[in-house]
């Protein structure tokens, strides 16, 4: 039970901008009360009962990531392949209260959960498990403390799914889908390069959306895309359908990028990391922002969200299922790669990158992803993400959201890029700058309401109690919400005065969406004759999650 | 000058020390020096609980006893001056940015990895990985001297980018293993795979040693900059031979598996 007194409250999603409200948190965790009266606060008395004093300071509802990577089989992947990068990572020594660990890019269970919490964000969508690594997945969850979770089904590329939309069996791989959902205890369906990746295997890559996937007589990555959206739709799951695009990172993507956006008319869709889809030009010496262009004919698409997965100067490991878009990065860069196949469902590849100001590439990539952010003018649809560890570390939004707010400081960043990376972006032409309210759209209520959390993301009476307190002046450096004054997760003081107080363990939302049982029966035979493993083995039983959360679907 | 003599020898499980290191016992008092924290595997315990410290705080240490299993010793310094009048154990001057330090007996494995300046001279033999890349890094050493009286061990120099290592003795395989840069010198040879996968850099072998297919025949010759390479040494107390009368060098271009941009000069006398 805790009282929040005098705080300057941003609460887009209730309309509260900038108001000096009370809050009262109940003994349930969630918000009993919120407004400007102070006695009805003062009066909830009773033991136990803290009241911090807010005043002066900056209230927002606790941040939500709506695409990051922070656990399964491809990060623990990532995480063998740079030592280097742990070495030089920050340390996590344990204490009384706190369990060893290290931060870096691909950072160790505990320390994740510290370093979400201690930036302010108290909800991460986990955005690409495959069946294969959803146990695995959900016991590292288990270990990331403090912040709520939610995982997407990585599906585009299942074969058992291909087979039935090429057979033009649609209920039967509704069902699929949902038995699949259920059967690793995830919250909603990512699709990554549709496609493309099934290609992979036999070294190809789906480019064009309208030609067959290499192994297959007829399905192409559109109807993919759209057969996965359908039945995303008809399920009623909370999320919608999570698209990693065709085509990521290639000069001149922008293309296929509004071709997929028609294709999804009708449908609801969250298109990821759009920065990495929204290229001009035809090769790398010509590659171009499209920003404004992808803006435009987003703005246009009511039924998208997306997230923009932007890039920061600096180390990143690009860790994706995009496995052919991997090999090509490798081919660049000359260093290390990795790649997994997981059997009949995705793949896998691994490859430390570094964004460089003076690449004239890189810099286009980091003013597209502040491009779209700006440019995109209804904050409700475009979220704030780095695609961590892909586009920058988490820990780092605080850095984006200060060239979002200060326009000219962003200037002064463009202006430092190489001549000819000015030339081909239109950043340091835009004047817009982010209000605090923008900021807690882009950063909780918009990827909330993305989700289908309808806890999450505000402050209105029975909202979770996840609460991030900011001090309303920035740290010696310039930049604001890197250290929150306090941090609640469920109504609990979790970070105080820059410190982990309290370690609770966060929730996993998973759904349960309705399907015909009798997919097993087409599962089963084909399942024996193509896994590694029994089908018995397979689903994850529900006793392997600790605190699970069932998110009812629409239908 | 500061003396730290090890009471007893460390057995089975090693001693880490990297507190040893002139930058942080200079500006320390005696107390401050003895409680210092060391590690014995996993346990935490005190600088004094292992060594005798005499002397005052200074940044030139002098350490005494068999610390073949004493550990990081001189790691990152910057300055200053160690002496080890024995053995010394794995890490010796790791990340070390400048000053000398000097053993008189061995030292084993990584002596000098991804070290940026100074100078290390070890008179006995040495361990593997001399000035390398610690695994996952891009770059080992990028400058700075390391000098061994005697052979050493594997994949010295690995992925080096700038500097110098002399190697008395043999050296085992892969000397030189993806090096982008810098200066090998082989007084003593080498066993397989020298300068495997290297991509820029000078590997010098004062004895014949095996190549790799993919290392191409360029010309012989006697280069002018080991004129320059001959001065250097002479001066740090060891030599290659510059003069023509002495003998020629048979350079090598390689490895032709990568880009192909270093090279290895094999001396034979005349």
């Amino acid at each position: 039970m805790v009282r929040i007194t005098g705080g300057t409250v941003y609460d887009p999603a209730n309309g509260v901008d900038g108001l000096v409200q009370n809050i009262y948190i109940g003994p349930d965790g969630r918000i009993a009360y919120i407004g400007p009266d102070g006695r009805s606060v003062a009066d909830a008395q009773g033991s136990g009962v803290r009241t911090i004093d807010a005043t002066g300071m900056l209230v927002f509802p606790g941040g939500v990531d709506v695409h990051t990577h922070v656990a399964g089989g491809a990060l623990n992947f990532a995480r063998g392949l740079v030592p280097e990068n742990q070495r030089i990572a920050r340390k996590f020594l344990h204490s009384p209260e706190l369990r060893a660990g290290i931060g870096g890019l691909t950072p160790t269970t505990f320390a994740t959960g510290y370093l979400y919490a201690g930036m302010g964000w108290t909800t991460v969508n986990e955005a690409a498990v495959p069946i294969l690594s959803a146990k695995h997945t959900h016991e590292e969850l288990h270990d990331i403390p403090i912040v709520d979770k939610s995982t997407l089904l990585l599906m585009a590329n299942n074969e058992l799914m291909l087979d039935l939309l090429e057979a033009g069996e649609f209920e039967q791989a509704k069902s699929l889908v949902g038995w699949l959902l259920w059967s690793s205890k995830t919250f909603g369906i990512k699709a990554v390069n549709p496609g493309g990746v099934a290609a992979w295997k036999w070294g190809k890559n789906a480019n064009q959306l309208h030609q067959p996937i290499e192994g297959y007589t007829s399905i192409t990555a559109a109807q993919i895309i759209t057969g996965l959206a359908r039945i995303v739709d008809e399920l009623g799951l909370p999320h919608p359908m999570h698209l990693h695009q065709n085509n990521l990172g290639v000069p001149g993507n922008v293309a296929s990028t509004i071709e997929t956006m028609n294709m999804l008319q009708g449908h609801r869709a969250h298109l990821a990391h759009l920065q990495f889809h929204a290229y001009g030009g035809h090769d790398w010496g010509t590659m171009k922002s499209e920003a404004p262009a992808v803006a435009a004919e987003f703005l246009t698409h009511k039924n998208l969200t997306c997230d923009v997965g932007a890039v920061l100067f600096g180390d990143a490991v690009t860790i994706t299922a995009d496995g052919p878009w991997q090999h090509l990065l490798y081919e660049l860069t000359g260093r290390k790669w990795g790649n997994l196949d997981v059997e009949n469902e995705t793949g896998c590849g691994i490859v430390p990158y570094v964004y460089s100001d003076h690449k004239i590439v890189n810099a286009v990539q980091w003013a597209v992803g502040l491009e779209l952010l700006l440019l995109i003018d209804d904050p409700w649809r475009v979220y704030l993400t780095t695609d961590h560890p892909n586009g920058g570390g988490f820990w780092r939004y605080p850095e984006i959201i200060r060239l979002l707010m200060d326009v000219e400081f962003r200037k002064g960043e463009v202006r430092k890029l190489p001549p000819e990376a000015q030339n081909r972006i239109t950043l340091g032409e835009i004047d817009r700058q982010y209000t605090y309210a923008d900021v807690a759209i882009v950063t909780s209520a918009g990827p909330a309401r993305a989700l289908g959390l309808t806890q999450k993301g505000h402050l209105g009476v029975g909202a979770d109690g996840d609460i991030t307190i900011y001090s309303a002046t920035p740290d010696a450096e310039g930049v604001m919400f890197s250290y929150p004054r306090y941090v609640l997760k469920g109504g609990q003081v979790v970070v105080e005065e820059g410190q982990v107080r309290a370690i609770s363990e966060g929730r996993e939302f998973i759904v349960h969406p309705a399907f015909d049982p009798g997919i097993e029966e087409f599962i089963r035979p084909s399942f024996q004759k193509v896994y590694t493993m029994s089908f018995e083995n397979y689903p994850t039983e529900m006793t392997r999650l600790r605190h699970p959360h069932v998110v009812p679907c629409s239908r | 000058m500061l003396t730290l003599t090890l009471k007893e020898p460390v057995e089975r499980v090693p001693l880490e020390t990297e507190m040893l290191c002139p930058d942080i016992v200079a500006g320390l008092d005696m107390g401050a020096i003895r409680a210092l924290p060391v590690h014995l595997g996993k346990r935490q315990c005190r600088v004094d609980d292992f060594f005798a410290v005499e002397g005052e705080a200074s940044d030139e240490l002098e350490l005494r006893g068999d610390l073949r299993k004493v550990r990081w010793i001189g790691r990152g310094m910057s300055r200053g001056r160690i002496t080890v009048a024995g053995n010394a154990g794995m890490h010796l001057g790791a990340y070390m940015k400048g000053g000398t330090i000097e053993v008189a007996g061995s030292a084993s494995d990584w002596v000098g990895g991804e070290m940026s300046g100074g100078l290390i001279r070890i008179a006995g033999n040495a361990g593997g990985q001399i000035g390398a890349a610690y695994r996952g890094s891009r770059r080992g050493m990028s400058d700075g001297t390391i000098i061994v009286g005697g052979s050493a061990g594997l994949e010295i120099g690995m992925r080096m980018k700038r500097g110098l290592i002399v190697i008395g003795g043999p050296a085992r395989d892969f000397a030189g293993l993806e090096m982008k840069g810098g200066t090998i010198i082989l007084r003593g040879g080498a066993e397989l795979r020298t300068g495997a996968w290297m991509s820029r850099g000078t590997i010098i072998s004062l004895a014949p040693i095996p190549l790799l297919p993919s290392f191409l025949y360029s010309s012989v010759y006697v280069p002018s900059f080991l004129r320059v390479v001959a001065q250097h040494l002479r001066r740090l107390g060891t030599s290659v031979p510059d003069d023509p009368a002495e003998g020629t060098y048979t350079r090598y271009l390689g490895d032709t598996a990568v880009i192909g941009k270093g090279e290895i000069l094999v001396w034979s006398p005349a």
